[in-house]
């Protein structure tokens, strides 16, 4: 078959990450974030016109990596998923970037800015490798370098408790990366490939004569649970608070946002490409998935409820929404993974706009993040007191934002499975309420002024619009975003369906 | 029966087993340093694992000499290269992970991850 140009893309995108970081730090100051933001809005632009093309073809297509074809050589496959996961994650990478801009000018010297540079550029080649890859131990590989980046963002910013964070972090994507290579080794040592779709023609046929049962069990466990501590769910979370509520802004959106979505997505992957979903439904594996994305649910919203500082509870947020992330997985149906993707896309939008709007009124409280000093920041910074207001809602399940779709969705699911549906609904409903009262909390808490104090004068200083120009722009951007999630969600769970459809 | 599985399997039960170990190290000790030399044992395990599935007693390794004999000669080479990148992996994740205990040595004067929380708290940074 003729093969158009589009199809090189994804090839281009991930060489263009990895290359990006050092260019830049060879230009150094302001021409290396002016080649860092070029690079992701390229790449962002290459992604969408890959997901146009998929669309158009409406399959999926293989691209082989050199030039040995496909049992010996390495590949990387994209159909509609892929490619338009690969555009979601440079717009976010893109804003939380912009938003951060400032901060970034002010804690990090001059050296170090090239450093973060190259760590982001890192870090989207390694998220668009795991993406777009069809080969296990390139996704191990890949994993490892997404992991050292991340604590490259977490700890670039060196005080005590990044530093600590980032070494627990380090610590526990280790166990977790352990596993989870293990888990590839028995793989390939009872299918005998390494290509994805090469190990699911052994998977059936190893099913089929029903050998090597049990090894096959211990390879699905070692690899779900292995990304499940990498992607902090619930109780491998220890590091995550620390991690994201200290480090710079544009970090803790990425890393709140991409970095554990990537992992999901190579998890996604794993079930839906490399065994199949039977296979995996057969193992049981995903119970236990499913009642710990339950309990993370649960827990996630309990711990930010018990939270005095801002900015912790939106990360402890975040393991909450793991939790519904690992829930929908661990249904293990079609449907139950379109919720779960979308679910990926409502966090990711929702969470980094959260942490934008925490940044910005802490700014307007002196850079405090406990609670009691946060009275009244959302009237003296506007803009991120809406911005906090909509990423709330979108959060709590409010009609019109994102958030309501994907509780609809995993409603809708439960309503499909009898033996989970009890468990699915009760969790939804605790979390919802958890969800409104640390939201609602803060809520209040920014829009009330202090005892005895005039409104904008007790704390802080008053911030517009024009005084953040680039957290504005990305504040406004995602919470378009949000609303057209919500909106066109139709739309997106038709584009995730055919997606899953062309994944397999 | 399980008895003759573990005498047959003998070199991998050996390997899960140091797997183990080095997990729980990881998992388990307090200070930083055995973490990482926990790490290395666990990683190394794997790499043992990899080699000893890619081994066929007799054969001689993949590497060309006197032309290219039939493939019946070699042992299976894609698992020695897998250990390969895997070394460059893990060694570069160790120097990281020493990077950061220097860091913390100098920074709390202790090797305990625990205890640098507790300081932490404490200071309320």
């Amino acid at each position: 078959m003729e093969m158009a140009f589009v199809q090189n893309f994804p090839f281009f995108s991930i060489i263009l990450a990895l290359f990006s970081g050092p260019l830049g730090s060879i230009f150094g100051g302001k021409n290396a974030r002016r080649i860092c933001y070029a690079v992701v809005a390229i790449i962002g632009i290459l992604s969408a016109a890959i997901f146009g093309y998929t669309i158009a073809t409406g399959q999926a297509y293989t691209y082989a990596m050199g030039h040995f074809t496909a049992p010996w050589g390495n590949e990387i496959r994209i159909g509609v998923l892929e490619a338009g996961m690969a555009t979601f994650f440079c717009v976010i990478m893109l804003l939380s970037l912009i938003a951060g801009q400032a901060e970034r000018e002010r804690v990090l010297e001059g050296a170090k800015m090239n450093l973060y540079y190259i760590m982001t550029g890192l870090l989207l080649s390694s998220l668009l490798a795991l993406i777009y890859t069809n080969d296990l131990f390139t996704a191990y590989v890949f994993v490892e370098i997404n992991t050292i980046s991340a604590c490259g963002l977490i700890m670039i910013r060196q005080n005590g408790r990044t530093l600590a964070a980032g070494t627990r972090y380090m610590v526990m994507s280790l166990l977790g990366s352990g596993m989870f290579l293990l888990g590839i080794c028995y793989l390939y040592d009872i299918t005998g490939h390494l290509l994805m779709s090469n190990i699911r023609e052994s998977v059936v046929e190893l099913a089929r004569t029903g050998q090597y049962n049990t090894s096959l069990i211990v390879a699905i466990g070692l690899m779900s649970v292995g990304l499940a501590v990498k992607c902090a769910q619930y109780p491998f979370h220890a590091w995550l608070p620390d991690a994201y509520g200290y480090s710079t802004l544009s970090s803790s959106c990425i890393l709140s946002s991409l970095v554990s979505k990537g992992y999901i997505f190579i998890l996604i992957k794993i079930f839906y490409r490399v065994l199949g979903l039977d296979q995996v439904i057969q193992s049981a594996v995903l119970n236990v998935l499913f009642a710990l994305g339950i309990v993370g649910m649960i827990m996630g919203s309990i711990s930010a409820i018990r939270e005095k500082d801002v900015y912790r509870m939106v990360a402890y947020s975040s393991v909450a929404q793991i939790g519904y992330i690992f829930m929908g997985i661990g249904v293990g149906t079609v449907e139950a993974l379109i919720a779960a993707i979308y679910h990926i896309l409502f966090h990711a939008a929702t969470k980094s706009l959260l942490f934008i709007a925490t940044n910005g009124l802490c700014l307007a409280s002196d850079r405090h993040r406990e609670f009691k000093y946060l009275s009244g920041a959302g009237a003296r910074n506007k803009l991120a007191g809406v911005a906090f207001i909509v990423g709330s809602l979108s959060m709590i399940g409010i009609p019109m934002f994102a958030g309501f779709t994907s509780k609809i969705l995993f409603a809708s699911v439960a309503m499909a499975e009898p033996d989970k549906m009890f468990w699915m609904l009760v969790a939804l409903a605790i979390s919802t309420i958890l969800n409104t009262v640390y939201f609602f909390k803060t809520v209040l808490r920014i829009y009330t002024p202090k005892e005895g104090t005039r409104f904008k004068e007790d704390v802080g200083r008053v911030i517009k619009m024009g005084d953040q120009k680039a957290m504005s722009v990305a504040m406004i951007a995602l919470c378009i975003l949000n609303v057209a999630l919500g909106l066109g969600a139709r739309g997106i769970i038709d584009l995730i369906r055919m997606g899953l459809e062309m994944f397999g | 029966m399980i008895g003759s599985a573990f005498i047959t399997n003998f070199d991998e039960v050996v390997s899960v087993l140091l797997f183990g170990i080095g997990f729980g190290n990881l998992l388990l000790q307090k200070n930083l340093v055995k973490k990482i030399i926990g790490f290395n044992i666990m990683d190394s395990a794997i790499y043992l694992f990899l080699a000893l599935k890619g081994y066929i007693a007799g054969l001689k390794a993949p590497i060309v000499v006197d032309g290219v004999q039939s493939v019946n000669a070699y042992i299976n080479p894609i698992p020695s290269g897998l250990v390969l990148t895997g070394i460059v992996v893990s060694v570069s994740v160790s120097a990281l992970m020493l990077a950061l205990t220097i860091r913390l040595y100098r920074d709390f004067h202790t090797l305990d991850l625990d205890e640098i929380s507790t300081m932490l708290e404490k200071e309320g940074v």
